[in-house]
């Protein structure tokens, strides 16, 4: 266990592990930006990436705020160690085939709605003033992701195969989502926090709704990896997007433009 | 400088008294433009949602981000504390609220026709859910109703991109949120 999880509050550790999937999940769309399949796209994953990238900064500001340590918003994006992160595995997946990327924004989108729409009646104002502004603009993300599932999944035939290869790719990592553990249910006890793991029913309806309108077959049988992003295990994926991500902050320290 | 401002949905937005101190801060931060669509104040677009003098004197301008991730609004604090400075108060604090979310209802009718001179198409009137349903967006250089939108994503957060089946133009929407 790493000192992060062991000595902040609760209600840090819980606005941290939101702000590191959103962190986590908006660099990794920023690596579309100039590699999509057409202009609209670079454009439409750049803004999908700065909506996340607006509430994680929210949500550290809040952790490191709430931690009382005097961590601002920049120490914890790219002055903690890989240990360190508590985001689920599925934003730090490398992007691979355009069509894995939309399997992960599908999957991660619908999860991080219905979250959200929860958070809504937080008793935690920052918690439920960062969700009245997420649940509109990942409602976008859901509904882009949404089109392309269908586009790709009920298109040719290559781009069926290749929709198909991308939920076999990412749906391993869609049971971590609804992971819950003690720590989300102390705040969920005291109507701060959502449980994880009441989320997935919706989600399960939705995705299935999608896939069956996409022609596409809901993957089964897959082996699951035993997860711990929000305890700080994460898969080798991600060090090496942090250290791209934190290279600069590290190299000058302090510098400012 | 118009007194209260009403937006299309009925919303007041606060402006304080014109002969007072928060009347001449709210007068100073609401001709700050929005960066990224210069003919915009940010009280047209509803960003600016209080100012309040304290009894030291300091300035307290409050807005709230139309976006979470909007760039736009580290320059658009920089703007109202210099605005605000150049109106004789020294000290300037701007606070940035989350709470009530922003949403393009809070934009003023001045605002959108400001936007619709500009060749930018205004907002839909939002229904029910958060996505409004942009069945009639008029297109901004020549009226006609027959227009696509090509991506949901546009130049900024807050825009997506249309073109007109009529003039040919493609154009800017500000989308309903």
């Amino acid at each position: 266990m790493d000192a992060t999880t062991t000595t902040m509050p609760a209600l840090a550790t819980y606005s941290l592990r939101l702000g590191d999937d959103a962190l986590v999940l908006s660099h990794r769309l920023a690596e579309w930006v100039t590699n999509a399949p057409q202009l609209e796209e670079d454009v439409a994953l750049g803004n999908i990436g700065l909506d996340l990238l607006g509430q994680a900064r929210t949500l550290l500001s809040y952790a490191g705020e709430v931690e009382g340590a005097g961590r601002s918003e920049d120490d914890l994006a790219y002055l903690r160690d890989e240990r360190d992160f508590l985001n689920v595995h599925l934003v730090e997946r490398p992007n691979d085939d355009f069509a894995v990327s939309m399997a992960r924004q599908l999957f991660f989108s619908t999860y991080q709605l219905a979250l959200q729409e929860g958070l809504l009646s937080s008793a935690d104002e920052t918690l439920a003033g960062v969700a009245g502004k997420a649940v509109k603009e990942v409602d976008y993300h859901r509904d882009h992701a949404t089109q392309w599932v269908l586009r790709l999944g009920d298109g040719t035939e290559e781009s069926h195969r290749r929709m198909q290869a991308g939920l076999e790719q990412m749906w391993p990592y869609v049971d971590e989502l609804f992971a819950t553990d003690e720590l989300e249910q102390s705040l969920v006890a005291a109507g701060v926090a959502v449980d994880a793991s009441s989320l997935r029913p919706g989600w399960d309806a939705y995705v299935d709704g999608v896939l069956a309108e996409a022609t596409l077959t809901r993957p089964e049988g897959l082996r699951t990896p035993p997860g711990g992003g929000r305890r700080g295990v994460h898969t080798e994926a991600l060090g090496y997007l942090l250290a791209e991500m934190q290279h600069l902050h590290r190299a000058h320290p302090g510098a400012t433009w | 400088m118009t007194t209260h401002q009403l937006s299309a949905s009925g919303r007041r937005i606060r402006r304080p008294e014109a002969d007072n101190p928060a009347g001449r801060v709210w007068d100073a931060a609401a001709a700050v433009l929005d960066p990224e669509v210069s003919v915009l104040t940010i009280a047209d677009l509803g960003v600016l949602r209080d100012v309040e003098v304290r009894d030291d004197g300091t300035a307290v301008v409050t807005i709230t981000p139309t976006y979470s991730g909007c760039p736009a609004m580290d320059v658009i604090r920089r703007d109202v504390e210099d605005a605000v400075r150049s109106a004789g108060f020294a000290a300037v604090e701007v606070r940035t609220v989350l709470s009530p979310a922003w949403t393009t209802d809070w934009m003023t009718d001045e605002g959108r026709r400001a936007l619709s001179a500009y060749g930018i198409a205004p907002p839909s009137p939002r229904r029910g859910g958060p996505v409004a349903l942009a069945l009639s967006v008029r297109c901004p250089q020549c009226g006609s109703p027959r227009t696509r939108e090509s991506s949901r994503f546009g130049s900024t957060a807050c825009k997506s991109l249309w073109v007109c089946e009529e003039c040919r133009e493609p154009f800017d929407h500000f989308k309903a949120i």
